[in-house]
This record gives C-alpha cells, structure tokens and sequence, in this order.
C-alpha cells in the first residue's frame, strides 16, 4: 500500500482524503490499482487470442494482400488470431470489460481507466524481448505504467490529421480553422470524429486562437474553457454533414463527396485513395490531437500465453514498421525504422522527434484533478465530457 | 397417469395453475425481469473514470435528462420521426390494402400479399446500406433530381424515407386484414339503400379501418421510436433516442444513464397503447 500511495508523478498530490482502503490509492480522486500479479513466465500457446485493436493495427492480408503481419505469427506460434475492430477508445473499455479478450491496442484516453478499473494486468517486461529495443521515450510515462511498473507495450503515436477533397478544395487548408469556420464555403460537407476526446481538438484550437482563455493542456479545461470549447462545437455542428466513428463510413463519404473536409487517420486517407478518391491530408499548424498507442493484457486474459506472444510480435521490428507503414504512426521499436518500404519513414513521421511530439497532444482520460497541474480550479472529468458531447450534437 | 387425471379434473384451478405455469414464468423472468433490472439500473450511476457501476440509489439520471434541453429535443425529434413514418404509413397503405381486399381478383390478391412481403425476406442492414448508397452525393437519387447534391443527401428527411420503406408491410398487413373481413354485401346493401359513396365509407368502412391503421400504427410507432441503426447509416448528423442509448452503452459505458433514458420510449408507447386501447384497436391484433 505504501508503495502505491507513492503516487504517479502527474496524478500524485490528488489523491487522499478517501475513506478506507479504496480512497488511500494514488490514482484520481484516491483510486488505487488493484493489486494483480503479473505473469512470470510464458508457456506454449493456448491455440488462439483474442484481440480489440483499432483499424488497421491487425492486418492479416484480407484488406491488402501485401499488409499482413499476423499469418506469420499464427503459423509460427499457433496462436489464432481473432481480431474486433473498435471505432473510438470508450468502445475499447468497454469491449475489455468483457473480460472476452485477451490484449487491447489501447490509447491514453482508456490506458488508466483499464488500469484503475482493475481491467489490465501489469505486465512483465523481462518476457518480452523486443522491449529492450523500444524508444525510451515511450517507456514508463503516465499512461502506460503506475509507479515504474508497466502496464503494457508502446506500440506507436502519431497525430490526427485533416484530411480534404483536392477537387473541392482549394486553396489546400493549413489550419483547423477550416473545420470551424461558420462561413465555410463546405458547409453540410464537414466530418468530425464522432467521439468525446474530439472536444480536445476544439480546445487545441482555442489553446491558439484565443490565447485569453489561457487553455494550457486540452484535456484539462475548467467551466470557461469547457464552455468555449464545447460552443464552438455547436457552432460547429452547423456545418457537419455526419460525424464518423466507423472508419469505413468515413471512407465511402470521402469518396462519394458526402465529406469533404474533416479530422481523420492517416489509414483511412490510405484507403480512400487506393479507392480512387483525390484525397489529401495534412498536419495543421495548430498541431493536433494525437494518440501514443500501448499493447495491453486484460486481467482476466484466458490465453495468456499467446497473449504475451502477441505483444512480443506486434513490437518486433518487422511487424512494428508494417503497422507503422499501413497506419501512418512512428514505430516503436528503433529497429523497426531500418524495416520500413520507406527508407524515410521514421523521419516522416517524426519517430525521434520528441521536439516535434511535443506539439502533439495525445489523447488523455480528462479527470477533475486538472492534468496541467492547476489546484485552484476543478477541471472537466470524463463524465462531462461525454455528457457535453450528446450536447453538441443536439 | 389415470388417477393424476380424475385428480386434475376435480380441481379445475390447479389444472389451470398447471398449464399456465411455464408461459407465465417466461413472461414474469425473461420479460418483466428485463424490465424491472432496466428500471432499477436507470437509478444507479458510474463511476467516471473507471467506468465501474456504482449501485446506490440516485436520482442523478433523471435530473441530467430533466434539466438538459438536449434530451427534451431528442425525445420530440424521435417522436416527430415515429409519427412522420407512422402517417407516411398510413397514406400508402391504405389505398394499397383497399385495393388489395377490394378490388383485386382473388388469384392476384395472393401474388399482392406475397410481393408485399418479399422486401421482409432482405436483410435490414442490406436495406438500409442500399438507401445510403442511393442517397450518396452524385448517387441514382441525385442524378434523378439534376445533378450532385440536388437530392436530399443523408438527414433527418432521409430517415423518415427509408424507415417508411422499411416498415410499410407492417402498416399494410393489418390494415388489409381488416378490409377483408369488411364482407362486399355491406358495400352493396349500403349502395342499394341510397348511400353515396362518401357516405359509405364513413359508415361502413371507417369503423372497420380505424382499428386496423392503430393496429399497423403500434408496429410502425414503436419499430420507428426504438430504431438506430439506420438513422446512423442514412441520418447524417441526426441523433434519436436509440443512438443516445447506444452511445451510452457502447462507447460512454453508462449503462445505467442508458436504462434511465430506455425508459422514455417505454413511457411514450405505454400511453399510446393506452390511447389506442381506447379506440378498440387491440382487438384487431
């Protein structure tokens, strides 16, 4: 106990207050991980895993014939893969709370609350070899591990781009502003992400374009930043056509021109063009939101040991770098960035770059101890934001 | 076995407790039981963070939806598409069903029933995605009306079309079974004493008519209301009740915020069954 009252660096200070043995914890409003054991070998494979990964980061050669990192791996280890594609990170909490899955490709809005929901188990590093080779900057920040102790593998980050029609189009947009304009000449052919984090992109923008509002981390906002933020939504909503949450909708509205104009991955720009779409993407000067991705084991996994398999392939520089490649995301792994078709991959995408990550904004489960270390306000938790989202679409 | 028989047959309340037993257990357990978790869930809440549910009492839930405006607006829309679809119903079916019990031969009346139905044999989803494809920018509908963009694209407009598609056979078939029942020989009499035409619709077919539209109107009200499948596929931005639930359930894991938001259809169909039963409809089920 007194070793997880030490707290996490960033979440410590919030905690205590609590009553009884559930509030002494480190975590928000004095959580505390559940105490799990972590695996401490790993045997033959169990035949099968179970997988909640999202689009595109399980690739078995169905989409593509030439994108296929995991038949490799089921013929090599026997385990199964049986993969669920899920649309946004509330989707993969609750998918993991199932308890029918075994590993989860989980971004930093959902990482904490599977660990404090007592979903995940730590992870035992020593079992998976290509750890060792993986960026240090990825290793044990707040939300892949608590307290030094690791709760999954970093898979990869990148950032949510903007993505448009070069026929309708022009000039090219270079700033959010384009998805926020009410005077936009794309009106009703707008696309947003249909999820609660997207409320992050709109305080990115304000934290650029209305510096009074002093908004210093997008996901923690007090009343008055929320209230701008989630304004501007609403004006916002005047000009979408439909939010996209299903990557593959995203992808047919794109090409049939439903959608002009909006926020997406660069997979789903992938795909829209090998569909013959004129589509573009690119990183507006604001920055964006981002994600830094973390390969996880549930707490109830029943194929542990393919489980452990698995996080070991999807780290190894081969498979690393085709998920790099086909996702549009920085590696992982150092070596993979040898692997990549493109030599210049790493570079693209900015896998060294910390300078560059540092404009980029993953994705993080807001909570009402305020992530940027303010202790005179109350910030905007999850529940919130998720209430404001039915808001904003009205 | 002869003497569980005698012994049955002296006590007619226990044969009857005996037969109904199993169909009653399955309503009480599968279905009240259902409910009666819905409704009590609808007062627990969850834990924000670690999406846990935390079962104490609270009226939190219904307040949220109370004193959101968002909600109120939701609710309305989800009733204004149901009763939109519901009327768009009503007008198709009618004349088609009259057409079918009336005027119709009677070997045609089979291939009418049949082609009525065959649209029931397809898939929802296929349905559903076929509309979205119609309906794309630049798709058959588009190109129909003049061009890119001059249809009506994906919205509310289109929800209330393709649901409309998708539940006219429900409208069609009570409505044609009440006609049929409607034997020819009153329309004669009615004729032969000097009735006009209008006359004998108000008084002869009418009463028989307005049971069986609230019949098929149960089906298109509440099919309509619970529906949000394909308000995601063609409804652009649109949200109904049904994607309010599944947002909190699938993506926001608040279960128990959904259960306090299922109940608003329940209510809303327990007071239009009331209204119906009043109009005799139930009777024509």
């Amino acid at each position: 106990m007194a070793a997880l009252a030490a707290g996490v660096l960033t979440l410590a200070g919030c905690g205590g207050g609590g009553d009884g043995d559930s509030g002494s914890g480190s975590g928000p409003g004095g959580l505390s991980v559940p105490k799990l054991d972590k695996a401490t070998a790993v045997g033959a494979g169990e035949g099968s895993v179970n997988v909640v990964s999202w689009a595109g980061y399980v690739e078995d050669g169905s989409t593509d014939k030439s994108v296929d990192w995991v038949t490799g791996f089921e013929q090599e280890t026997g385990c199964q893969v049986n993969n669920k594609i899920a649309g946004t990170s509330d989707e993969m909490v609750a998918l993991m709370k199932t308890g029918e899955y075994d590993v989860v490709s989980a971004s930093g809005d959902a990482s904490l609350r599977l660990i404090y929901g007592g979903d995940v188990a730590p992870v035992n590093t020593d079992l998976i070899s290509n750890y060792k080779d993986v960026f240090e900057a990825l290793k044990n920040k707040t939300w892949n591990s608590v307290d030094g102790q690791p709760y999954g593998v970093p898979h990869g980050r990148g950032a949510n781009l903007l993505m448009y029609r070069t026929d309708v189009v022009t000039p090219a947009p270079t700033s959010w502003g384009a998805v926020f304009d009410p005077a936009s000449p794309h009106k009703g052919k707008i696309t947003a992400y249909d999820s609660p984090i997207y409320i992050a992109d709109a305080a990115l923008y304000l934290m650029k374009t209305k510096p009074e509002l002093n908004i210093k981390n997008p996901y923690a906002l007090d009343d008055t930043q929320f209230q701008a933020a989630v304004d501007l939504l609403k004006q916002q909503n005047e000009l979408i056509g439909e939010y996209w949450s299903d990557y593959t909708k995203e992808v047919q509205a794109f090409k049939a021109g439903n959608s002009v104009l909006g926020t997406t991955w660069q997979v789903i720009a992938n795909l829209t063009k090998a569909d013959k779409a004129p589509v573009e993407v690119v990183l507006p000067t604001e920055g964006a939101t981002g994600w830094s991705d973390t390969w996880m084991i549930s707490a109830k996994a029943k194929h542990p040991n393919c489980a452990y398999l698995w996080m070991n392939h999807i780290i190894s520089p081969k498979a690393n770098a085709g998920v790099a490649e086909w996702f549009g995301e920085a590696p992982s792994n150092k070596l993979s960035c040898a692997e990549t078709k493109d030599a210049n991959h790493c570079d693209t995408f900015h896998a060294e770059d910390e300078a560059y990550f540092d404009q980029v904004w993953y994705w993080t489960t807001p909570l009402a101890q305020c992530l940027d270390g303010r202790t005179d306000v109350t910030c905007k938790d999850y529940s919130a934001w998720t209430q404001a989202w039915t808001t904003v679409k009205g | 076995m002869s003497t569980l028989g005698s012994y049955l047959h002296r006590r007619p309340r226990l044969r009857l407790a005996a037969l109904l037993s199993a169909p009653l257990l399955w309503l009480v357990v599968a279905y009240l039981g259902a409910l009666a978790v819905l409704l009590v869930s609808a007062f627990w809440t969850v834990n924000g963070f670690t999406g846990e549910t935390v079962r104490e009492f609270s009226l939190a839930n219904f307040r949220t939806i109370l004193a959101e405006e968002v909600y109120r607006a939701v609710t309305l829309r989800s009733i204004g598409v149901a009763a939109a679809v519901t009327g768009i119903c009503v007008v198709l079916a009618v004349p088609m069903a009259f057409f079918m019990a009336k005027v119709a031969s009677a070997r045609s009346r089979h291939w009418l029933v049949i082609a009525i139905l065959t649209p029931l044999w397809a898939s929802y989803l296929v349905k559903a995605y076929a509309w979205r494809i119609l309906l794309a920018n630049g798709g058959p509908v588009d190109t129909l009306l003049g061009g890119p963009g001059s249809g009506p694209g994906y919205g509310l407009f289109a929800t209330i079309l393709v649901l409309s598609y998708l539940w006219l056979p429900y409208m069609i078939l009570p409505v044609y079974a009440g006609l049929e029942r409607l034997p020819d020989s009153l329309l004669e009499a009615s004729a032969d004493l000097g009735a006009r035409a209008g006359r004998t619709f108000r008084t002869i077919v009418l009463p028989i008519l307005i049971p069986s539209v609230f019949a098929g109107s149960i089906f298109t009200f509440s099919l309509s209301l619970g529906d949000y499948i394909t308000v995601q596929i063609v409804g652009g931005k649109t949200q109904l009740l049904g994607n309010v639930v599944y947002a909190n359930i699938g993506a926001a894991n608040n279960l128990p915020f959904a259960a306090a938001i299922a109940t608003i259809p329940v209510l809303v169909m327990v007071i239009y069954l009331v209204a119906v039963r009043r109009s005799g409809a139930l009777e024509q089920l």
